[in-house]
């Protein structure tokens, strides 16, 4: 199907002439694409015909109770489930219109276009330095010192964490606090240029003034990737999010914009859970 | 969770009740008031100039528990809706209790003057005024938006007499210059009366809103605005 020309779902439908968020526009193309996906740990199916269009340079968030496929689907999106043993994937991921699970397509070139940070830091046991040139020069982005040092700094300025740890930055990253550590993995993931940031529970470990910073990180950064965050803070997801779609055991409950999926939702099951009736 | 959303429904359930007492008060002051003018009952009148404190009292105490909900909850969706339309119930109701000493102040001035005319669409007005009020409540207790659409069609019921006391008390005033200054009063009252009606509609709007998410304002019939 051309991307392009796929017709506005109707739940989406007078997105851009209400105006309350200047952000949310009709006008953002799709940038990934899913027709009935079904994804199965060996014989359970952990994924039930899942088909939403996630836009560019807006962030998405997905929402539901522990086990509802919502990590697992995040996961579709980059084949980070290939190294899962007995997982098997039905249906079409369409990233700017190209399938990702086509045989041939190159798996490190998409999870460069496609990066992901995750629940728990995970900074190598390095100096902060090579936690973000490590990724640059293994790939071959850069082609000298400078340019490296240039690349460090820009990535690190993106993820809001430069003016904290310049003067510092031949210190092992195990030092920095936890905030500072999931930052330092968002510049790491930053530093390969993606279009796309997958982001699972990025947030739930850290402290109130850390979760501040990652969630305003989020709003800059939309400027120029695509996000989709997995959260279980349901204010979180109302605070950082254009777009918002529930889960519950395996389907796509609801996709809407997020001021609707939280003031007046269209399923009873999505009222049910973000009321706290459910789940 | 489950200990956390009992609370919280505990106190969603604590905020409808007081809502409806604050109703049930500004429904018996409205009441008053025309009973007072209707039987030249001074007395009765002095009763509600002096009497709207425990509005007032619950006025606050309302927008403190809404306050508290939304801040120590932060509900989302249908809760929401509820909380929000609380705070605006709430102001519509406490004008209906302001409304009612308005109506006892013209009443009082009435009173010092021989009637201008038996008074039958007066009363009729406080009648209709309550009955939407009383309805509007009924609606946000019972979540009838059936019931709530019926009061929004009260209302031109209640504008229209509004308008037919107004022309037959201009006949009186126009043939008798000394019933202007009564007959003033009783237009004023039915204005009040009115404007009752007014706030009535704005309550029935809001449960219209908890109930389906529609906003129904400004639309001219309570049909949802098409989004």
């Amino acid at each position: 199907m051309n991307v392009a020309n796929r017709p506005v779902p109707a739940s989406l439908a007078g997105v851009a002439s209400r105006g309350d968020r200047p952000q949310v526009s009709l006008d953002a193309p799709v940038k990934i694409d899913v027709d009935a996906l079904n994804f199965y740990y060996a014989a359970k199916r952990a994924l039930d015909g899942i088909t939403i269009q996630i836009r560019a340079n807006l962030v998405t968030a997905f929402i539901g109770p522990s086990g509802c496929g919502k990590s697992t689907f995040l996961r579709t999106l980059n084949r980070m489930n290939d190294i899962i043993p007995l997982t098997r994937v039905e249906g079409k991921v369409l990233i700017d219109g190209e399938s990702i699970y086509e045989p041939g397509v190159d798996v490190v070139h998409l999870r460069r276009k496609v990066g992901m940070v995750f629940q728990k830091s995970n900074p190598f046991p390095k100096s902060i330095f090579e936690n973000i040139a490590y990724g640059l020069r293994i790939n071959g982005l850069v082609k000298s010192k400078a340019e490296m040092a240039d690349r460090v700094e820009e990535s690190l300025r993106q993820a809001a964490i430069w003016e904290e740890v310049k003067d510092r930055l031949h210190d092992s990253a195990l030092a920095l606090s936890g905030g500072q550590q999931q930052r330092l993995c968002i510049a790491r993931a930053l530093a390969i240029r993606p279009e796309i940031l997958l982001m699972d529970e990025p947030a739930s470990a850290l402290d109130p003034i850390a979760t501040q910073r990652i969630e305003e990180l989020i709003y800059e950064l939309k400027k120029q990737y695509t996000i989709v965050i997995v959260t279980h803070n349901m204010q979180q997801a109302a605070r950082v999010s254009d777009f918002t779609a529930f889960f519950w055991l395996g389907r796509l409950v609801e996709f809407d914009r997020t001021d609707r999926m939280f003031t007046a939702p269209a399923e009873k099951l999505t009222e049910d859970y973000v009321t706290g009736r459910c789940g | 969770m489950e200990r956390v959303f009992r609370h919280f429904q505990d106190d969603l359930d604590g905020l409808k009740q007081r809502v409806l007492a604050m109703g049930g008060l500004a429904e018996e002051r409205v009441r008053e008031a025309v009973r007072g003018l209707m039987d030249r009952d001074s007395a009765a009148l002095d009763a509600v100039l002096t009497g709207d404190q425990p509005i007032n009292d619950l006025h606050i105490e309302l927008d403190d528990r809404c306050f508290k909900l939304l801040a120590l909850h932060q509900p989302m969706a249908a809760d929401l809706r509820v909380i929000v339309a609380a705070v605006k119930i709430n102001t519509d109701l406490e004008r209906v209790g302001d409304l009612a000493v308005n109506i006892a102040e013209a009443g009082k001035r009435y009173l010092r003057h021989a009637p201008v005319k038996p008074l039958i669409d007066i009363p009729r007005m406080g009648e209709l005024a309550q009955t939407m009020l009383r309805d509007s409540l009924d609606a946000f207790v019972r979540r009838d938006i059936g019931l709530a659409e019926a009061v929004l069609a009260q209302d031109d019921v209640v504008d229209a007499l509004k308008t037919q006391i107004f022309r037959e008390l201009l006949t009186y005033m126009l043939s008798d210059p000394a019933t202007i200054e009564p007959a003033l009063d009783l237009i004023l009252i039915s204005r009040h009366l009115e404007r009752i009606g007014d706030h009535a509609t704005n309550v029935a709007e809001d449960v219209i809103f908890i109930l389906s998410a529609k906003d129904v304002r400004h639309t001219g019939s309570g049909v949802p605005k098409a989004e």
